[in-house]
């Protein structure tokens, strides 16, 4: 994949850049891989949500958040906070592949006494900043690691991963207000704009569009992308954190289920039981390199 | 029947200001400010747009109207006194113990159609009311007045986005613009931004007026009656206080006990303006 | 018993300013109503630490909750008890309970004292709303003194917790020698024919309950517990099995407050009868104070009216 060469003496970046991207899309793939392990393991989970988000957790882990697996409390981390706690297969995917804890214990996932739950647990899993699963909180929880960031004088950012449908909870609006009154530009929203939800497409369910003048005239910086291509995730994210004076989502128009056929924008994929076939289809089109 | 003009409209507003100092009890805190803010929204409604008659205060076409800033209904108690749905001696009664008036809407006082008083729930429980009027093939309209630091709440973008959803185009938020809340002024405290675009965004057709212009408020309730296919708000630009001068836009009167001296004043300032 | 009188509002209002002068750490967030929470006093003192919420509450929990979880901030995130209970429910459950952060959630305007608001600002749950939340510490302080003291202990206590003030002047009990002691009730006169248990605004009433029956001859014990969880369940059970019957009395409602707290711990080993005095199941309304506690019977006659039924009721159940 080539990004254009600006001049000469950018060459040497642009072979950087390409190796970047081609690494983050290796790790997107392999946290699909894993999401596919795990789910089937634990005979049921929210798969689509997780697979549409592969792509930003690779760029998130791997290239934009300033953080330390062997300190994953040190004071001064970036925040990640998984709002769609639902999808919290591909957040202990990526954990898992940054070094957070082993591998293995992926298969632990939705177990009795795990330490992945379904639903992010940040008393039990290392790596999990705030815990979620309740829609619409997420937010609320990183504007307030926002908020302390400023207060405390610390120069992390605290990014949210946010669902499409999810901000049809007012909760969702009652935070955007506030982050925009209090001009939070170290808080950075990822929307997951799927366009599907459990029992349907948003647009029918309760539509949210027009998304992105929503946020504008709320007060937010946004950026559009699709979210599935790495480079644009790597660029939108870098333009968001040197972004000033106000909070930025990125809109990143993603696909349900993305990286396996059969699932991709099927809403009975939001949370499908895959069958042993089924797992193996879908491991065979994720092989990769 | 005639519908009123606009200085008789005037006229009525002032009973309504007047109405609201019934309510008042010396030396006891009350929601002066707000209430007064909205009393020319409240007289232009009850006088001029809603279909209602106290005669039949259950009458199933009636036009609805719910205040969904509840702590000013001191505004709604003294339009209902005033159109008959109870006498006006009650108004004295106004928070004493088992009074009619409650100190925020409730449905045991003839005309009111919803318990407010905890902010950002009225423009939801309107918005089911259109939506009933929608499946009984009724042509009733729900009014309902929103605070603006009310907007601050969820839930009201919750009910924003359902209205705009199903297209609920018998529904009239009015929003009572004072730019100021509890605790002082709005841009300074918790800054709400573009209001009429945010409405906008979220799908409603919006129209911003003078709140305390009776042609205006006028104008704006009949082109309301335009509307297609989604709902309406007005925002309703008005000052806390208003007719009153030592609490006009001034925030120590939100929720502020009066002497005998200041409502003499008051009746005073209302009369002569 | 003293003659000063100071909401325990109030009280909170200044105590949060002392302890914050000492703990860098604390800051409050409000929902519009400072001035009402008396968080106004802290606003005045400290407004770089103070951060106004809007009328936006659910979102003000969250907040609280990420502040919190830098482990450098105590937040104190305050406003109506109706609203710090009842409409934040899930938010103080998810965000903050579940995952044990050191929150303290504010509640004002306990129980009836709202100056006239009426039902939708009167809250009768919150006791019972909070006490069900898992790793939720309740504390209900009796006057300015005990609130005082609990604002301290609150913030030496690493853990969510719900702290109750009440709107209006109440009557001063516990003076400077008094020492708050975390999770323990207060034996306020030890007796033998039957016991009084009260919290918060209560207690004062329940004490001119208690001197009226002393002096008419009985022997009352009165228990004042300012923690409704985890509640002191030594000092009720040896109440119970000592005197046998116990009049529990709240500014609250009798389902899940105080009253049913006391019933849960005694009917599983030491059954006593028990007269709850509350609000009954009722939403509230406006009126003056003075009318609405006697119609509630939240006085010191209706408490000394239901101990002589109760005491009755204990003779006519064991004479022959």
């Amino acid at each position: 994949m080539k990004i254009p060469v600006i001049c000469k003496e950018r060459e040497i970046l642009v072979v950087f850049k390409e190796v970047l991207i081609e690494n983050l899309e290796k790790k997107a793939n392999l946290i699909r891989r894993y999401i596919i392990e795990m789910i089937s393991n634990a005979e049921g989970g929210h798969i689509g949500g997780a697979l549409s988000i592969a792509d930003i957790m690779a760029v998130l882990y791997f290239h934009t958040l300033k953080i330390d697996p062997k300190n994953p409390e040190w004071e001064d981390r970036d925040r990640l906070v998984l709002s769609k706690g639902h999808a919290s297969a591909a957040w202990y995917a990526a954990l898992a592949e940054r070094g957070y804890f082993p591998k293995e214990e992926l298969l632990t996932f939705d177990h009795i006494n795990s330490r992945l739950q379904g639903h992010p647990d940040m008393k039990r899993t290392p790596g999990v900043d705030m815990s979620s699963g309740s829609l619409g909180q997420g937010i609320s929880a990183a504007l307030g690691m926002a908020l302390a960031a400023r207060y405390l004088k610390k120069t992390y950012r605290t990014f949210v991963i946010l669902g499409d449908g999810e901000t049809q909870e007012g909760q969702v609006w009652e935070a955007a207000m506030t982050a925009a009154h209090y001009e939070l530009d170290n808080l950075i929203v990822i929307l997951d704009y799927n366009k599907l939800q459990l029992f349907g497409q948003t647009n029918t369910i309760m539509n949210i569009e027009p998304v992105i003048e929503k946020w504008q005239v709320f007060g937010w910086n946004t950026i559009e992308i699709n979210g599935h291509r790495i480079n644009e995730i790597v660029q939108a994210l870098e333009n968001a954190v040197k972004f000033e004076g106000k909070p930025t989502i990125v809109v990143a128009h993603t696909v349900k289920g993305k990286g396996v056929s059969f699932m991709e924008n099927k809403v009975e994929w939001h949370s499908l039981p895959p069958t042993k076939e089924q797992v193996e289809k879908a491991l065979k089109e994720l092989e990769y390199f | 029947m005639r519908r009123k003009t606009t200085k008789e409209l005037e006229e009525i507003s002032k009973k309504i200001r007047c109405g609201i100092l019934e309510t008042m009890e010396i030396g006891k805190k009350s929601h002066l400010g707000g209430s007064m803010s909205s009393a020319d929204l409240v007289t232009a409604l009850y006088f001029y747009k809603m279909k209602h008659n106290s005669k039949n205060p259950d009458d199933p076409d009636r036009d609805r109207f719910i205040f969904s800033k509840g702590h000013s209904v001191l505004a709604q108690y003294a339009a209902l006194a005033e159109c008959g749905y109870f006498p006006k001696p009650i108004l004295k009664t106004t928070k004493t113990l088992g009074s009619v008036l409650q100190g925020h809407p409730e449905t045991r006082t003839p005309g009111i159609e919803a318990n407010t008083g905890s902010l950002g729930q009225g423009l939801s429980i309107g918005l089911g009311m259109a939506i009933g009027a929608k499946l009984d093939h009724r042509d009733y309209k729900v009014y309902v007045i929103l605070g603006d630091g009310e907007l601050a709440e969820g839930q009201i973008w919750e009910a924003a986005t359902t209205a705009s959803f199903y297209k609920l185009d018998n529904l009239i938020a009015i929003v009572d613009y004072n730019k100021l809340q509890a605790v002082g002024s709005i841009k300074k405290r918790y800054d709400l931004g573009d209001i009429r675009g945010k409405f906008a965004i979220f799908g409603w057709k919006t129209f911003e007026i003078n709140g305390h212009d009776m042609k205006e408020i006028l104008q704006a309730l009949d082109s309301v009656d335009e509307i297609k296919g989604a709902p309406s708000v007005v925002i309703a630009h008005t000052i806390k206080g208003k007719g009153v001068s030592f609490a006009a836009n001034n925030p120590a009167f939100h929720n502020a006990p009066l002497t005998k001296e200041q409502i003499e004043r008051a009746k005073a300032d209302i009369c002569n303006s | 018993m003293k003659n000063n009188v100071i909401a325990t509002r109030t009280a909170f209002g200044e105590a949060l300013v002392e302890i914050a002068k000492e703990r860098k750490d604390i800051v409050v967030l409000d929902t519009d109503v400072a001035t009402s929470t008396k968080t106004s006093i802290f606003r005045e003192a400290f407004p770089e630490r103070f951060f106004e919420m809007g009328i936006a509450e659910q979102n003000m929990m969250g907040v609280a909750a990420g502040m919190a979880s830098t482990q450098k901030i105590v937040p104190f995130a305050v406003t109506f008890a109706v609203f710090a209970t009842k409409r934040v429910c899930d938010q103080v459950s998810i965000s903050i309970a579940y995952p044990k952060l050191n929150v303290k959630i504010v509640g004002s305007y306990g129980g009836i004292p709202t100056g006239k608001a009426g039902a939708t600002h009167q809250a009768f749950e919150d006791i019972a709303i909070m006490r069900a939340i898992p790793n939720m510490t309740v504390i209900v302080p009796a006057d300015a003194e005990e609130m005082k003291q609990a604002v301290k202990a609150c913030v030496k206590y690493d853990g969510p917790v719900y702290l109750r003030c009440i709107r209006c002047d109440t009557p001063v009990v516990f003076d400077e020698n008094y020492n708050f002691e975390w999770n323990k009730g207060v034996t306020l006169r030890e007796g033998k024919d039957i016991t009084i248990v009260s919290t918060g605004m209560m207690t004062p009433e329940a004490l001119i309950a208690t001197n009226i029956l002393v002096d008419k001859g009985l022997d009352v014990r009165l228990i004042h517990l300012h923690t409704i969880k985890p509640i002191d369940k030594d000092i009720l059970l040896k109440a119970s099995i000592e005197t046998g019957h116990i009049v529990t009395v709240e500014n609250h409602g009798i389902i899940g407050g105080l009253g049913g707290a006391v019933a849960e711990i005694l009917s599983e080993s030491e059954p006593a009868l028990i007269k709850r005095i509350g609000i009954e199941d009722t939403f509230g309304e406006s009126g003056s104070l003075k009318d609405l506690f006697f119609k509630y019977g939240l006085t010191s006659e209706n408490i000394v009216k239901e101990v002589k039924n109760l005491i009755e009721k204990k003779r006519r159940k064991y004479s022959c």
